[in-house]
């Protein structure tokens, strides 16, 4: 701080517009992005609650099966906001998904790798490729949805390809007897509180099998990285300079560039977010399954965008929260298990999707002329 | 030291074969304000972006404090004390005034490798800053939407001041104003001034310049029409000068000759 704007903070002379009323806390909160994915939430556990209440669809085996398919879809969902808030697109998801998991399978069964040195080789590929897509956007200036939307077309192509070339189908399978005894495949393979689940078995609390163990077992791995995911991108978002970046960048690139935001590195360190985050998706989805399919991800990247928007973010970035993505996801994997549970056909699924997403960008919509009209 | 803060000395810029600027003089005393005006097209935006260092002149010289100095960047010009508030004000309105203010520049606590951004400290400064010139931002974690044009202009200025401005070249603070707006944001200016900044005000609002400025210069065509202070130059010339008066003047000849041949 210079002598100069010192002595300007000298002379005081703040004062109080009578005209203003109070902001009330309950206004504050409002205005925050993941109220909607909020509302949501409970609107479907209430729904679900009254229609399928008695049908186990809450008991702990129900639970946690919505839970897996809500932490997985919420894992790429939480990087895609983020990306989003960031300003771009990533369209590339789905087909990361894939093409990661064949990186693990293939050198793993076929080269005869460590799946540990696989599983850091997809990882290393995956920082490679958000590379590149952040470095063509960024470079050349052209919209992320078509550069990535390239991306989607190339990446699912060349694991098609190199997957037939190499083995001589579309899948890899063998990959089970691998994780015993791997010094990293466990982080994304083991379900953690079993000992838990054991007591409350024990106690009778929960539904046993037929031979006395518990129907659940513990809660798988996707859950505890879903959890981690939120809690990170949270933390980066509201309480670190980077965050700040990242919704300056989204919000407006030419202002946050004039007042030394380094816009491109901040863009590109967000591609690589999402790839590295579908590349463990892949790792979860790919060492539950214990194979790998060509085909794996596929059309994740718009349920990914959409529990972003379901979650607040705007299609035009410099807003939107990772807690909102969180719920996004939730409301996803509730209704997409939850629908069995019904009457209610699941063909009708995908309907409901889509109501549920055109709901919320109106809904975001109104939310943001709000935030921006003088109070 | 030269009695200057900052003097820009006969600076041209040409894009290929068009000149934007030919030797364009001007000089900024501390506490000075002192006003560029020009039509559109005079070469405003030019000699703004070569001043900030976004464009290097082709010609010509700058002097920072009775040092000759090149901006290779806008960041060296900022280093200088040299800040631009362009008419964008680079301002997101998703977000707080607080984000706002720190923008790029966010300061941190905590341990090495886990910085966290300082948000309370940054909400302080933020309301007491905008405090200062009377204005209540109310809640500093409200979005800059909210605000009005006036106060957004301030803030803007206002973050210039607090990173070190030295020299504060302003591009068009009152273009989009209400009148009472632009007074506020002009009274602000004269009282950044009087604490000892340097401003340039680049307007085409001869109303707006007139009763702020200690010294007038005037572009045409990409040319200097000269500086003078505000005791060699009233109101009307000024008025005159910023209309073009010359080719106003021949234009009226020419239709009373018109008028006369037609009759």
């Amino acid at each position: 701080m210079s002598e100069k704007s010192k002595s300007i903070s000298s002379k005081k002379n703040f004062i109080k517009d009578e005209r203003l009323q109070k902001i009330s806390k309950l206004k504050v909160l409002l205005n925050r992005p993941e109220l909607g994915a909020l509302g949501g939430s409970i609107l479907v556990f209430i729904f679900f609650g009254i229609v399928a209440g008695d049908t186990g669809m809450f008991s702990a085996y129900g639970m946690l099966n919505f839970l897996d398919v809500s932490a997985n879809l919420g894992i790429i969902a939480i990087a895609a906001a983020m990306l989003m808030i960031g300003g771009e697109f990533d369209l590339s998801i789905g087909s990361m998904i894939g093409f990661a998991g064949i990186c693990i399978a293939i050198p793993a069964i076929y080269w005869g790798w460590p799946l540990w040195l696989s599983i850091v080789f997809a990882l290393a590929m995956a920082v490679l490729i958000g590379y590149f897509n952040g470095i063509l956007v960024v470079k050349t200036g052209l919209p992320s949805f078509i550069v990535t939307l390239a991306m989607l077309f190339i990446l699912r192509g060349a694991t098609l390809a190199i997957t037939r070339l190499i083995t001589g189908r579309t899948q890899v399978p063998g990959l089970r007897v691998l994780i015993e005894n791997d010094p990293i495949a466990w982080i994304f393979a083991t379900d953690t509180f079993k000992w838990l689940f054991a007591w409350l078995g024990s106690m009778k609390l929960i539904e046993l099998r037929t031979d006395g163990t518990p129907l659940a077992t513990g809660i798988p791995p996707s859950v505890i990285w879903f959890i981690a995911f939120t809690i990170f991108a949270t933390w980066i978002l509201m309480k670190t300079k980077y965050g700040n970046w990242i919704f300056a960048s989204g919000g407006d690139k030419v202002g946050a560039t004039n007042v030394g935001v380094p816009v491109g590195k901040v863009k590109i360190s967000l591609f690589i977010g999402t790839a590295v985050a579908s590349t463990i998706f892949a790792c979860i989805q790919v060492l539950d399954a214990g194979s790998a399919d060509t085909m794996r991800g596929t059309l994740k990247e718009l349920e990914a965008i959409a529990a972003a928007v379901v979650g607040g973010c705007l299609l035009t970035g410099g807003y939107g929260s990772a807690i909102g993505a969180a719920f996004g996801a939730l409301i996803f994997g509730t209704v997409s298990m939850g629908i069995f549970y019904t009457d209610v056909d699941t063909d009708w699924f995908k309907v409901f999707l889509g109501a549920m997403m055109l709901i919320a960008v109106v809904f975001n919509n109104y939310i943001r002329k709000k935030v921006t009209e003088s109070k | 030291m030269s009695e200057y803060l900052v003097e820009f000395n006969n600076i041209s810029k040409f894009f290929g074969k068009v000149i934007a600027l030919k030797d364009v003089t001007m000089k900024v005393k501390k506490g000075e304000i002192m006003c560029l005006l020009g039509d559109n097209g005079a070469g405003k935006s030019t000699l703004i972006k070569t001043l900030s260092g976004v464009h290097k002149p082709d010609e010509g010289e700058i002097i920072v404090e009775g040092e000759n100095t090149i901006f290779d960047s806008p960041k060296d010009a900022l280093d200088m004390g040299i800040a631009t508030v362009y008419q964008d004000l680079a301002l997101v309105p998703l977000m707080s005034v607080t984000r706002n203010f720190f923008m790029g520049r966010e300061p941190q606590k905590g341990f090495p490798f886990l910085k966290t951004f300082d948000i309370e400290k940054a909400n302080k400064i933020a309301a007491d800053r905008m405090g200062q010139i009377g204005i209540d931002v109310r809640d500093p974690s409200q979005a800059v939407g909210t605000m009005s044009g006036g106060e957004r202009q301030c803030l803007a200025i206002s973050r210039a001041i607090y990173f070190g401005a030295k020299v504060l070249i302003l591009d068009e603070p009152t273009s989009a104003l209400g009148v009472h707006q632009a007074s506020v944001v002009l009274k602000y200016i004269v009282k950044a001034a009087s604490q000892g900044l340097a401003v340039i005000l680049i307007t085409h609002n001869v109303h707006h310049a007139y009763p702020v400025g200690n010294s007038f210069t005037v572009l045409n065509r990409g040319k200097s029409l000269g500086t003078y202070t505000k005791e060699k130059l009233s109101r009307e010339k000024l008025l005159g000068m910023m209309a073009g008066g010359e080719e106003l003047d021949k234009l009226e000849v020419e239709l009373k000759e018109m008028n006369r041949l037609n009759s």
